[in-house]
């Protein structure tokens, strides 16, 4: 038994305690945006917000974690695709086949809150999710996008204030 | 232009359109190509909705590539469609069956997807606009003439009335489809050749878009699956006795005698109880071939006797004896996987009835003809519902061993849908794999330094000997030659070099190849490009001037050369350590050619800066999407430059997945500009032609900057420190 708090919810969940969360977040939960690629943490595909923190659901077992952890996936990102990374890769078309871009956009969701304005280093530091069609020059775009719309939103929000 | 008119009312009917009583218009019209073993046809329907929507039915798939985007714009364009209310559907192949293919060839592979298909998908956008200006032209009682159509309506200037696509739809379906068919000029579209956002990004942005490893079913159980690990090998025994006592473990089972298939309530618990099964293989008569055993069958392969001729012109021989300086070079290209970000996976359910599966494939009709014999139904009583694919790159073209996989494991528990997904483990060991070649090239320079003789002669593995050998001609596999052929407008040949010889010794290791994104362009394009700038320093000429003595008679070819020279300043001076290389080639109907920025630090670290590209694929039908294609292509051919090998030990595949077969990252990505330089008058592809030009241009760089030539891939086993 597990108990995961997920995109706001608890959930009680009859598994193994040594199953992934991934396995626990698609086959249990039945949210099956959040994809498997690798099952060894190293493409990425996985991705899912652990209070914040970017993480790699495939490899962790959900023994690991208390319902006092937060975890948020794809489909808890935003409720209408108006996370700022969303939009950004949307006004790009970032995607192609779009397998990857779950875990790509929790990880450049991630990066956001971490480095609001990130350098190229701090975007290749940060994303290291793989991606097979090629989409990475967009990926690149789309943080930087981001990260300037959700500035001068930010600039507009001080502005209204004043 | 005539329009094929078999068109059965019956066959309209049967579709959404009748639900919604709108028109659809169906056409077949057959075009044959000059392909690699294969010839496609395309067919496709154009549905208006009543709510003046315009579904575009499509034979081929998406799978990242932007083809449905592309083929809406082909259709609305010649529809005057509203775009904002454009959507696509596929058509299953059981339907294809039904209606006596109709819809023609499924195939998405070769690049074809719009230029294999945009004769037909125009023709039927306009026959369809046609259609629908007589109805209103009936029911406004003026001639059809006096009628213009924009964005989905109907206009009648004089007496300023005008009527919806959807409101004159049923009335149309019911006229005869029109015999001639004018359609625009490209320099007339207004929807095509726009960069216009794809239709279906939304949905890969939460999670929502379901592709074929999503798909669930009531009652639906999973399986997890074990092949064995060397080609031919057999399942001898296996012990499940601790597997089948394990929480959710429903059924272990072999099916075609090589894997031991474990079906659950959940996969992880499937892929779980797998892993506890004790399996003894019969390894069969694979079991010692090796890398190195491969690499010996390969080189006595570059000079045997014998030989495939693929391109041959005045005497080689004789101009390389009387040569003044000859140039000799030995070149490998290794096995690659292709790495889909989705494993393999398909969902069967089986009765004595019907057989359906769930799946991802780049061609629906092969997967519908791997469920027949599984299944054992005939193929009424068959059918496959096309998946969105999570990568293909050929892979989900070359072979459907899923779906029948899939479709034994259904048939052993009637009515119960079961899913099968293919660990990443499974799925890099059990891939259909970039085959593996050499090439021995040795080229003649007279005392100009003008090439006079040229003889390639590849080794190595052929695709269609080990997918389709039926496909061979008199054993000749004609697209080793991919990029190399004297003509035709696939692939040609780009110098003029009077005596020259291209040929084949066919090797045929083991392992499975298959189509694999760029196909033989990627190896032929390394070891020609790569050779002619080893030509050009031997006779200490410039490389871009050495390619444009050669160019004359290929003004298409030396026109994109020319464009990525210019665009990346060739013969201007570069960043200090930064150093240039060139390349281009034709492949798939498209002129592609790029230049590389490199450095390489005194560790022999390799940094790209910058890729130049260019592509004349003679129309461009999405700007944007071709870019999105341009840079996707070099993130995967650089990838296979850097990284990609799988290598053979005691008969098996040493990688098993992205910790031990490494594929480029964003640090790596270097920014690729761009040049979409169309010429029209011709339709080339786009999803792979920059991909042949990737390595060759970084490794001409390389060797600017090291002078060291490198002969081999991956990158990541040589020494890139300065010779």
């Amino acid at each position: 038994m597990a108990r995961l708090n997920i995109n706001g919810k608890i959930h009680n969940i009859d598994v193994e305690p040594d199953t992934p969360l991934l396995w626990a977040i698609r086959e249990q939960i039945g949210l099956t945006g959040t994809k498997y690629g690798c099952g060894v943490a190293a493409c990425g595909a996985c991705t899912v917000h652990v209070d914040g923190v970017p993480t790699r659901s495939c490899s962790l077992p959900v023994s690991s974690f208390t319902e006092k952890q937060k975890i948020v996936t794809i489909e808890g990102l935003s409720k209408t695709v108006t996370h700022p990374i969303q939009q950004a890769w949307l006004e790009l078309d970032v995607p192609q086949c779009g397998y990857c871009q779950s875990g790509q956009i929790m990880a450049a969701a991630a990066l956001l809150v971490k480095h609001p304005e990130p350098t190229d280093a701090q975007i290749n530091e940060e994303m290291s999710n793989i991606c097979r069609c090629g989409t990475y020059n967009r990926i690149r775009a789309g943080v930087k996008l981001a990260a300037k719309n959700a500035k001068a939103k930010k600039s507009n929000t001080k502005a209204q204030r004043a | 232009m005539t329009i094929a008119q078999k068109l059965s009312r019956r066959g309209f009917l049967a579709g959404a359109a009748a639900a919604t009583g709108g028109l659809s218009i169906g056409f077949h019209i057959p075009t044959a190509e000059a392909a690699v073993g294969d010839t496609p046809e395309i067919n496709a329907w154009v549905v208006v909705k009543p709510n003046n929507t315009v579904v575009v039915r499509v034979a081929r798939v998406e799978m990242g590539q932007g083809t449905l985007t592309g083929l809406a714009q082909l259709v609305a364009e010649e529809l005057d469609a509203d775009w904002s209310k454009v959507t696509t559907e596929y058509p299953t192949p059981g339907q294809n069956v039904a209606r006596k293919r109709i819809w023609g060839d499924f195939q998405t592979a070769g690049s074809r997807g719009i230029r294999g298909s945009e004769d037909y998908v125009r023709k039927g956008g306009a026959a369809a606009r046609i259609m629908l200006m007589q109805a209103a032209a009936n029911q406004l009682k003026v001639p059809v003439a006096e009628l213009t159509t924009s964005k989905s309506v109907i206009t009648h200037k004089a007496s300023g009335r005008s009527l919806r696509y959807g409101q004159v739809a049923l009335a149309a379906a019911k006229l005869e489809a029109p015999k001639d068919v004018k359609i625009k000029d490209p320099k007339d579209w207004t929807i095509a050749g726009k960069p216009l956002p794809r239709l279906d990004t939304k949905m890969k942005l939460d999670g929502s878009q379901i592709y074929s490893i999503d798909y669930k079913m009531p009652g639906m159980l999973n399986a997890a699956i074990k092949e064995t690990p060397v080609p031919g090998g057999k399942v001898k025994s296996f012990d499940a006795a601790k597997a089948e006592k394990m929480r959710g473990v429903k059924k272990v089972l072999v099916i075609d005698g090589n894997a031991v298939v474990v079906v659950a309530d959940t996969w992880y618990r499937a892929k779980t109880a797998l892993d506890a099964v004790n399996i003894i293989w019969d390894e069969g008569a694979n079991a010692s071939v090796s890398t190195a055993s491969i690499k010996a069958m390969l080189t006595e392969g570059l000079d045997a006797k014998q030989a495939f001729v693929g391109n041959k012109k005045g005497d080689v021989e004789t101009a390389i004896a009387g040569a003044t300086k000859k140039v000799e070079a030995v070149y490998r290209f290794p096995y690659q996987h292709h790495m889909t970000m989705e494993p393999m996976n398909a969902t069967a359910q089986w009765t004595p009835e019907k057989c359906m599966v769930w799946t991802s494939t780049q061609n629906a009709e092969a997967a519908l003809a791997t469920v027949v014999p599984a299944s054992g139904l005939p193929i009424e009583k068959c059918d496959v519902i096309r998946m969105n694919l999570g990568g293909g790159f050929g892979r989900r073209s070359s072979s459907h061993d899923y779906v029948r996989q899939a479709v034994l494991v259904a048939k052993e528990m009637p009515g119960t849908p079961v899913k099968l997904i293919w660990s990443r483990e499974q799925d890099v060991t059990h891939g259909t794999y970039h085959p593996t070649t050499m090439c021995k090239l040795t080229g003649a320079l007279d005392d100009k330094g003008n090439v006079v003789g040229l003889h390639m002669r590849i080794s190595g593995q052929s695709i269609l000997a080990g997918l389709r050998p039926e496909a061979l001609v008199e054993g000749r596999d004609p697209g080793t030659f991919q990029g190399l052929n004297a003509q035709g407008p696939e692939g040609q040949f780009g110098y003029d070099i009077p005596n020259l010889l291209v040929d084949h010794a066919m090797r045929n290791p083991p392992f499975r190849p298959g189509f694999w994104r760029g196909v033989n362009n990627n190896q032929n394009a390394i070891y020609l490009e790569c050779f002619i700038d080893e030509m050009a320093h031997a006779a200490g000429q410039d490389p871009l001037e050495f390619r444009r003595k050669m160019m004359k008679n290929y003004p298409k070819h030396l026109a994109v050369l020319n464009t990525v020279a210019e665009k990346a300043g060739w013969g201007k001076p570069t960043a200090p350590g930064v150093f240039r290389g060139i390349s281009q080639h034709m492949g798939y109907g498209s002129y592609v050619a790029a230049v590389a920025e490199v450095s390489v630090s005194d560790k022999g670290a390799l940094k790209i800066h910058r890729i130049v590209a260019a592509t004349d694929c003679g129309h461009v039908v999405n700007p944007q999407q071709v870019a999105a294609q341009i840079e996707g292509s070099f993130a995967y051919g650089l990838s296979a430059l850097l990284y990609g090998e799988m290598t053979v030990k005691n008969g098996r595949m040493e990688q098993e997945n992205f910790d031990t077969y490494e594929v480029m990252k964003m640090a790596e990505m270097p920014p690729v500009e761009s040049y979409p330089v169309p010429s029209g008058g011709f339709w080339g592809g786009v999803g792979e032609p920059t991909i042949f030009v990737a390595a060759p241009a970084v490794l001409n760089a390389i060797f600017a900057a090291t002078g060291k030539r490198l002969r081999d891939v991956p990158l990541k086993n040589l020494d890139l420190r300065k010779a």
